[in-house]
């Protein structure tokens, strides 16, 4: 049964990461809407004590942080200072400033080797804890990803859940145009992963296909692809590759809150 | 001087694969990993004995030191084992990221460093590896000199916690240092007292000062020998101490002398006690192929290079 409250915090969320992003004049917020649901799925509803997860595609930063704040290791006030001087939150996450971010993220392809570290330790400690790894579908360009994908097969690490934020688009192109599609289905099957195709802003979908996968214990890592638009829930941000950097300015910061409030009831 | 004589001749790196089957043995949170050369980095004994704490990675050394990093959770202590280049150069944004920034215990072992790699050339023969490293803030950078200090090392880096790159080489070279030394991370080891002029050497230099001291005497010169195994955190006092006797240094590295220990000894030296430094070293060039003696000889690191620095810097002083 998935609680009923959790929907909430899409709009909710959203709100709290963009008023974020607004206060510091700062870009990414896309990136963060994108991913913003995968992670509610992921950390907020499945990611138990003795879990791990992973935000690699550290530029999403904001997401994370707010997700922190949800579960309490990060405080109102706490949250308040991001981006600004001396802050535990910068715009990349710093490592061992919160127990949940036990690494620094943001250069793109670590999290997943990294991932699948935390899981073989699990494996060798012969404990039922999962690690869960986001990375988004352009950081998969990255040639790590291969590795750590061969890696997770040979090793058998059915305890590893690859989510990927997959919208199309990434900083400066179409990944189709960038790289070609280094997300698909087919390659992530032909490399021995159980793949599950799904669309990344539905939380039943998350939630269930992330429930599906940690029971399939058929030594095969996991991957689910989440179908998403990039600035999910603003409507002038959707599918808009621009606002991968752009902050926004004070009017448009109102009405992207007007959208999401419209879309989600926030 | 002081005598020194070898029981053998013995590759370090072997000095580092007896070292970790002895970790094997004593700890259990000791995890290895090697990228596909298992035999060259001498890991075999640990791989024969502890099969399920070997973590075989594949060709994939950037792969490797994210799994090391992600293994530290929970306790792990990884050993990371491949060759030098590809420890550092070719990796040098993970162990930045995801180890040495996010300050996680892992350990760095990097063998065929150096021009004594030999006949497989430049391309293999990284002697840029101590900078890169050394310069990662709260990275420690060791360089041990032969078989029983290169076993000792391995040992006690699983002691320290955080990351560590631990550098040893292929050939075989003299062991001439105690089976049973106690090694103690970042303080440098007196060989030979002495008054005229101080050595500092690390890595397979160390016996080429050794060597270098009985000429010098020879000319009666009282050269004093200390062993920079550690070179970073670098022992200052030791250095500052010999120095403010002998008033003169020879550095002697298998590294560029940009970056390398001389630079560190020269920083030191500047801050504290401006003082006459050769740094035998090579000098902004990539090696070549050839046997690991001819390729000493040719860059200027033998027992020759390192008397001619000593003589050349006694005069520089003033």
């Amino acid at each position: 049964m998935i609680d009923q409250s959790i929907y909430s915090l899409q709009g909710d969320l959203r709100l709290k990461l963009i008023e974020m992003y607004h206060s510091a004049n700062a870009g990414h917020i896309a990136c963060s809407l994108s991913c913003i649901d995968l992670m509610i799925g992921a950390l907020i509803h499945h990611k138990k004590e003795e879990d791990s997860f992973i935000l690699s595609k550290g530029h999403a930063a904001a997401s994370l942080y707010v997700c922190l704040n949800h579960t309490g290791e990060i405080s109102n006030e706490e949250l308040k200072t991001f981006y600004k001087n001396g802050t535990k939150l910068p715009a990349h996450p710093a490592a061992n400033k919160f127990t949940g971010i036990p690494f620094a993220l943001g250069s793109l392809g670590h999290g997943f080797p990294i991932a699948a570290g935390i899981a073989k330790a699990n494996q060798l400690k012969k404990n039922t804890a999962y690690s869960y790894v986001l990375m988004s579908d352009g950081e998969t360009n990255e040639g790590t990803t291969w590795e750590a994908a061969h890696f997770a097969v040979m090793h058998k690490l059915d305890n590893l859940i690859v989510l990927i934020d997959k919208n199309g688009l990434q900083g400066f192109g179409h990944t189709k145009d960038i790289l070609g599609d280094t997300a698909s289905e087919e390659k992530w099957q032909t490399l021995g992963f159980e793949v599950l195709s799904i669309n990344g802003h539905d939380l039943e979908q998350i939630i269930n296909g992330i429930d599906k996968l940690k029971k399939s214990k058929n030594s095969k890592p996991k991957v689910i692809i989440g179908n998403t638009v990039k600035g999910k829930g603003v409507s002038f941000m959707e599918n808009e590759m621009k606002w991968h950097y752009l902050p926004l300015d004070p009017g448009l910061y109102q009405q992207a809150v007007n959208d999401i409030r419209k879309q989600y009831r926030a | 001087m002081k005598k020194y004589t070898p029981t053998e001749k013995k590759d370090t790196r072997s000095g580092f694969g007896a070292g970790l089957h002895e970790l094997g043995k004593k700890n259990p949170n000791v995890v290895a990993l090697c990228a596909d050369l298992t035999g060259s980095l001498k890991m075999d004994a640990f791989l024969k004995d502890f099969p399920e704490r070997f973590v075989q990675v594949g060709i994939a050394e950037a792969n490797m030191m994210g799994i090391a990093a992600g293994l530290t959770i929970g306790g792990k202590i990884p050993f990371t084992g491949t060759f030098a280049n590809f420890s550092t150069g070719r990796v040098y944004d993970q162990i930045r990221q995801s180890i040495a920034y996010s300050g996680k215990n892992v350990k760095i072992c990097a063998s065929h460093a150096g021009l004594t790699l030999g006949e497989d050339g430049a391309t293999h023969q990284i002697l840029e590896d101590i900078g890169m490293m050394k310069m990662l803030p709260g990275m420690v950078v060791i360089n041990p000199c032969d078989y029983n200090q290169t076993k000792a090392a391995t040992i006690a880096i699983a002691e320290h916690e955080g990351p560590v790159y631990l550098r040893f080489g292929r050939p075989s070279v003299p062991v001439f240092t105690p089976a049973d030394q106690k090694f103690e991370i970042g303080k440098a080891v007196m060989l030979n007292e002495g008054t005229d002029v101080s050595i500092f050497a690390t890595g397979h230099l160390v016996w080429k000062a050794i060597q270098a001291c009985e000429q010098l005497e020879a000319k009666g010169i009282s050269a004093e020998i200390i062993n920079i195994h550690t070179i970073k955190p670098l022992d200052e006092n030791a250095v500052l101490q010999s120095v403010r006797k002998t008033k003169c240094v020879v550095t002697c590295e298998e590294h560029q002398e940009n970056g390398g220990l001389g630079d560190s000894i020269a920083q030191v030296l500047a801050k504290h006690a401006p003082t006459p430094i050769e740094l035998v070293a090579v000098k902004d060039s990539f090696g070549e192929s050839g046997t690991p003696d001819e390729l000493m000889t040719k860059y200027g690191l033998d027992t020759v290079n390192i008397v001619e620095a000593a003589l050349k810097v006694i005069g520089r002083k003033s």
